[in-house]
């Protein structure tokens, strides 16, 4: 890696420290895809390698291109912006839809997911007891009320 | 232990990470009890491929990897909107 000899030593320094904290980040959102139990908490795991992998990753490569060419050299700035703007859009959009399909089959499997109320019900006072959710590893037993929410059990397929 | 060499291996270690990261979640689409969870995975698959493919050009003084790199963004913003579309009505084109 010849090229590298050209980097100040600093710049080198603080591009090292950039790159191996974005990349452990994005490791650290696929592990949390890997460990974490229901889909809705599966679905913020990624985020870190979304948002502050990107960022840093991005940060280093503009840095080390910029010192690297003498001028600045921005255009990696695109797919930061990028990143910025479709991220919120497609994990809305894929939380939504899973939403829906839970709230379609009947709730016959292992999430919580609100209920569909109708616009005039007045809307509940406390919270939902959710204390034991979530807790240890194995994939089933997280709802604690089936039974006074009347759910149908069922094998959940695709 | 000059500060090129840490560079040199901060990128090594950052591109065994994200094939680390890209392993992970291509168990969790193997596995993932959902549909939805198969389609979260496959988009982190994405951006962690993407981020591979900067931190190659990044290693290879090349500046041509970013292009692929937007790329695979984009195709992977398509990929999760469609296939969150399909998941919620049952069709893309409406």
């Amino acid at each position: 890696m010849s090229h590298l000899n050209d980097l100040p030593p600093v710049a080198a320094l603080l591009i090292a420290l950039f790159v191996v904290i974005g990349s452990s980040l994005a490791l650290l959102g696929s592990l949390g895809l890997v460990r974490l139990k229901s889909f809705y908490q599966r679905l913020h795991a990624p985020t870190l390698a979304y948002s502050y992998g990107t960022l840093l990753i991005v940060l280093g490569s503009m840095a080390m291109f910029s010192l690297l060419e003498k001028r600045p050299v921005l255009h990696e700035i695109v797919i930061g912006i990028f990143m910025l703007i479709t991220t919120p859009i497609s994990l809305l959009m894929l939380g939504r839809a899973a939403l829906r399909r839970d709230r379609d089959s009947k709730l016959g499997h292992d999430e919580v997911v609100p209920p569909r109320l109708p616009r005039d019900t007045p809307r509940p006072v406390q919270a939902r007891d959710l204390s034991d959710y979530g807790e240890g590893l194995v994939d089933q037993g997280l709802l604690a009320h089936g039974d006074k929410e009347e759910r149908i059990p069922r094998e959940p397929t695709d | 232990m000059t500060p090129m060499l840490i560079l040199e291996y901060a990128l090594s270690y950052a591109q065994l990470a994200l094939i680390a990261a890209l392993g992970l979640s291509c168990w969790r689409m193997l596995r993932g009890p959902r549909a939805q969870d198969r389609v979260l995975a496959i988009d982190t698959m994405y951006i962690n491929a993407m981020l591979l493919f900067l931190l190659i050009g990044m290693g290879s003084g090349n500046v041509f990897f970013f292009e692929g790199a937007l790329v695979i963004a984009v195709l992977g913003f398509i990929t999760t909107v469609c296939a969150a579309k399909f998941l919620m009505r049952g069709e893309v084109v409406e």
